[in-house]
């Protein structure tokens, strides 16, 4: 059966529809892998594969990761979070459902930052998940078990969700594909709330066919249970480029020097000439705004996150702690003991900045720089198809190194952050290997080429993510070994 | 990482400044429904006060006339018809609660305590 875990996605598809192997055989072999997972990326594990074969479906029943704090029914979906102990939901999220209809079963749930707060999948009730690469390293965050999942090859591809960069970062601190797609473009339905302006559901799998394959049955009509969900105008395609020719790819100063680790620096400077080989005209572009995405974001998202986590009271789920002084006892105390450290700190941020006396200065001074950068991205595009950067600043860093600094953890998502304001899509494509700055010898780690462009522009993304992803040519067998 | 004032505009300073104090952490606290040990009191007005320091970058922006973003993509109101559908049965949402009397969710007593 190690066999199995060559095939990409795809592939495995292409191998149930000619009869190579049938569904719950495939089932069966990733599920006995993520059983014996050793990176604590998965929270639970399906027992057995779901009745009947998939094979005639258009994704041929190949099992699929799913991020935590998507609800499955009767299947625990905690958020990573202690506060949602013992949940069991009675529904199941949109984007789950129509997956499963089109043939890709729910093989398990994936660990993840405890509400999909964080960078490094550290801040999870069950524990941290280690880089396949190098255990002793995180794999990124939050969606750091379906980062980890897919690159170790303990599921063909997964679920995960992106608010500031909780997919594309991961996705390249593991040496895979993730994109977050337009905002609105997947409904957000049965998703366990952060920010509900920013959060988007998108693929994270080893090639960008996959990616192109899990999106195109994620995206369609809009969601009647979503009411900021939206029709997707056109189908996606799945990639065929293998030439740029014609492409203007605008590199932001703002977002490509600074703060940047050499390593990281020298692969995107590589694969920029690489597409220029391909045919691609490269320029130097302005988003002037940018350096102040992150500010704004750490407003933005906190304010939101902080109305949205006022649900979790201990009334009608999860934990319940106290109440001996009453029903405030009862809140306060439940959220003191369900709640982690970060959640803390995001809760008491976005609740400071929305209290009376500091809105304006906060929340709404926030939403205005958000109208610059999105100002700013609709500027360039006239100029440019795509904009491109790094995906994160560094390559995976050690576990615990930047649990006691939360300013240096959120300044992982500099790069990602900005396209989040906007709500364009970008994707991650792994980008080679490198070591860290200053760190000994041994063997590479995941480095991610981040590629966005304007609104509903997932299908011209991921042609371009497959022409520099072939000339690329990037190897992530060592992490499946 | 060059701010984007313009030349010879006004600065707008807000109170911002990387002072959060104790009681302003107590307060935020009791708004945010959330009970903190002396230990997290602490760490917590340090941590909030570094974040706000980065944060506070966005007040050097000159901003006047702006609009504020209120949704990334252009779109009409998502309106359906005002037509009943069925919802989950009752038993299925109680059987998540903590605790249940009857047909509802029991807590405890809002008048027990007091601090509101």
């Amino acid at each position: 059966m190690s066999e199995v875990v060559q095939w990409s996605a795809a592939d495995a598809a292409a191998r149930v529809a000619a009869g190579e192997i049938s569904s719950p055989e495939l089932f069966e072999a990733y599920r006995e892998r993520a059983a014996a997972d050793e990176l604590n990326a998965f929270a639970w594990v399906a027992e057995s594969a779901p009745e009947g074969g998939r094979g005639d479906t258009p994704l041929g029943g190949v099992p699929l990761a799913v991020k935590d704090l998507f609800c499955t029914e009767g299947v625990p979906s905690q958020a990573g979070s202690r506060i949602l102990e013992g949940y069991r939901p009675p529904y199941t999220a949109s984007v789950v459902s129509r997956l499963a209809e089109a043939g890709a079963p729910l093989l398990g749930k994936t660990n993840q930052d405890e509400f999909a707060m964080g960078s490094s999948n550290e801040n999870c009730a069950f524990g941290p998940v280690l880089n396949p690469w190098e255990r002793s390293r995180v794999p990124g965050g939050s969606s750091g078990g379906s980062a980890a999942a897919v690159a170790a090859g303990l599921a063909p591809w997964a679920l995960g969700t992106d608010t500031g960069g909780s997919i594309r970062q991961p996705a390249a601190l593991c040496g895979i594909v993730g994109l977050k797609p337009t905002y609105g473009a997947v409904s957000r339905y049965g998703m366990i709330a952060f920010a509900s302006s920013l959060d988007q559901a998108g693929p994270l799998t080893r090639d960008v066919t996959d990616a192109a394959l899990l999106l195109r049955h994620m995206v369609g009509e809009r969601d009647p249970m979503d009411s900021t969900s939206l029709r997707f105008p056109e189908p996606i395609e799945l990639p065929t480029a293998t030439r740029l020719g014609g492409i203007r790819l605008g590199v932001p100063e703002e977002l490509s020097g600074e703060g940047i680790e050499s390593t990281v620096l020298e692969a995107f400077e590589a694969t920029l000439r690489v597409a220029e080989g391909l045919g691609a005209t490269v320029s130097a572009c302005r988003l002037p705004h940018a350096p102040h995405a992150l500010s704004a974001y750490y407003v933005l998202a906190p304010a939101e996150a902080s109305s949205n986590l006022a649900r979790f009271d201990g009334v009608r789920y999860g934990l319940r702690s106290g109440g001996d002084a009453g029903l405030i006892d009862m809140y306060t105390r439940t959220r003191h003991d369900g709640f982690g450290a970060e959640v803390k700190r995001r809760v008491m941020l976005g609740t400071y900045a929305l209290s009376s006396g500091y809105y304006d200065a906060f929340y709404g001074r926030a939403q205005r720089v958000r109208t610059k950068i999105s100002e700013d991205f609709a500027a360039a595009f006239a100029d440019f198809d795509f904009i491109v950067t790094p995906t994160s600043p560094t390559v995976a860093f050690e576990l615990g190194a930047k649990t006691s600094d939360p300013l240096a953890m959120y300044l992982n998502d500099f790069c990602t952050v900005p396209m989040s304001l906007a709500g364009i899509p970008a994707i991650s494509v792994p980008n080679g290997l490198g070591r860290p700055d200053g760190a000994p010898e041994g063997p590479g780690l995941p480095i991610g080429f981040q590629i966005a462009g304007p609104a509903f522009s997932e299908s011209r993304i991921l042609d371009c993510a497959h022409a520099l992803q072939q000339a690329i040519g990037f190897d992530g067998s060592p992490a499946r070994a | 990482m060059s701010p984007t004032t313009r030349p010879g505009a006004p600065r707008r300073r807000h109170r911002i400044a990387g002072v959060i104090t104790r009681e302003e952490v107590l307060h935020v606290a009791r708004l945010a429904r959330l009970q903190l040990s002396e230990d997290e009191v602490l760490a917590m007005t340090a941590d909030l006060a570094r974040v706000l320091e980065h944060v506070e970058m966005i007040s050097t922006l000159d901003l006047e006339g702006v609009p504020p973003t209120s949704h990334v993509v252009e779109v009409e109101n998502a309106l359906r018809e005002d037509v009943p559908i069925p919802c989950l049965p009752r038993d299925v949402v109680l059987a998540a609660a903590p605790e249940v009397v009857d047909d509802g969710f029991a807590v405890p007593s809002p008048q027990a305590g007091g601090d509101g």
